[in-house]
């Protein structure tokens, strides 16, 4: 039988992580906005913590989740300058969609391809969300894509 | 990237504020050493000596909940206490304690425990009779062994019926220079 990973102690998680994350939300958003979104990543992964049931891929779980403030942040203070990354965003499928429609997939494909597709994060931000490498991030989001595509069919 | 400590110290004040904790934890410093003093939302759930983080927070964690945060603000009354303890300006402690997870045996002795003055020593066998199991001396002894948070449950005031100090899950050393601190022991007796 496999063994379930236990959940570890909050503190452990941020400690593992924080800096990681800081890192993120300023290459995201930028250092002046990084620290209330730092603040309130961390609080909306204490709100959902005791709904996990195991503790496997939780530094993925907190990138996504990052992502997300970071995203909401983004629409509700666009920037001024960086216009034209706006419209890329735009013409993106929402990415609460996005997630909803990869909730199928193998967990590291999905966190792949929601935070490329969803969130539009860099392959290298990728690899650091799943601990492993760019290549390894490229290859998860398009097999992940990959078999989206093929149960689409599937379904049609 | 590093976190700064103001950033840092904000998080854990909002999650501690928040009640988004099942455990909030601090250290502190004390004439025996590093303590470890941790809350619940019911009260004071723990204090460790010479607490190794790793273990203390994976203990906690599976005892209350994996929500567990170092917080300074919900352990700061317990600190301040414990600091007047150690002064000698404090003789009982007005925190409200967390053993509703302990069995119905052991929060009997506990409370019992909580009863034994500052200052004064009862043995094992007493306080084994005060929770009506008074052939019980060697279970209460395996309770004072594994009491949560010593110093404000007394049980270095437990000895044995011919007044050695028996044990101490702290160390001897630290059971007798609290019960110096409290008079109950000369110095160098």
């Amino acid at each position: 039988m496999m063994e379930v990973v236990r959940i570890p102690p909050f503190e452990s998680l941020y400690l593992e992580h924080r800096d990681e994350v800081y890192g993120f939300l300023v290459r995201r958003i930028g250092r002046e906005r990084a620290e209330d979104a730092f603040q309130e990543t961390f609080l909306r992964a204490l709100r959902g913590y005791q709904a996990l049931r195991h503790g496997e891929h939780l530094r993925a779980w907190l990138y996504t989740i990052a992502a997300r403030v970071a995203a909401d942040e983004h629409r509700r203070r666009p920037p001024a300058v960086e216009r034209h990354d706006e419209a890329v965003l735009d013409s993106r499928p929402e990415y609460a969609e996005l997630e909803h429609l990869a909730d199928g997939l193998p967990a590291k494909e999905r966190v792949a391809v929601v935070l490329r597709y969803g969130y539009d994060l860099s392959y290298a931000d990728i690899g650091m969300a799943l601990g492993s490498s760019e290549e390894a991030a490229r290859q998860a989001a398009s097999s992940g894509v990959r078999r989206l595509r093929t149960r689409r069919i599937e379904i049609s | 990237m590093t976190v700064s400590p103001t950033l840092d110290k904000r998080f854990r004040a909002a999650a501690a504020a928040e009640g988004l904790l099942d455990v909030a934890y601090d250290l502190t410093e004390s004439p025996i050493g590093p303590l470890l003093v941790a809350v619940s939302e019911r009260g004071l759930c723990r204090i460790s000596f010479d607490p190794e983080p790793e273990r203390e927070l994976d203990s906690l964690s599976r005892a209350f909940g994996a929500r567990v945060l170092r917080s300074p603000r919900p352990v700061a009354e317990v600190k301040r206490e414990l600091d007047e303890y150690f002064a000698g300006e404090r003789r009982s402690f007005d925190l409200p304690v967390d053993i509703q997870r302990l069995t119905p045996f052991n929060r009997s002795v506990l409370e019992e425990l909580a009863r034994v003055p500052y200052g004064s020593l009862t043995t094992y066998g007493t306080l084994a009779g005060r929770t009506g199991r008074p052939r019980a001396a060697r279970a209460v002894g395996m309770v004072m062994n594994r009491n949560p948070i010593p110093i404000v449950l007394p049980c270095h005031r437990v000895v044995g019926s011919t007044g050695s100090l028996v044990g101490y899950a702290g160390g001897l050393e630290r059971k007798e220079t609290l019960l110096q601190l409290e008079g109950a022991l000369l110095v160098g007796s």
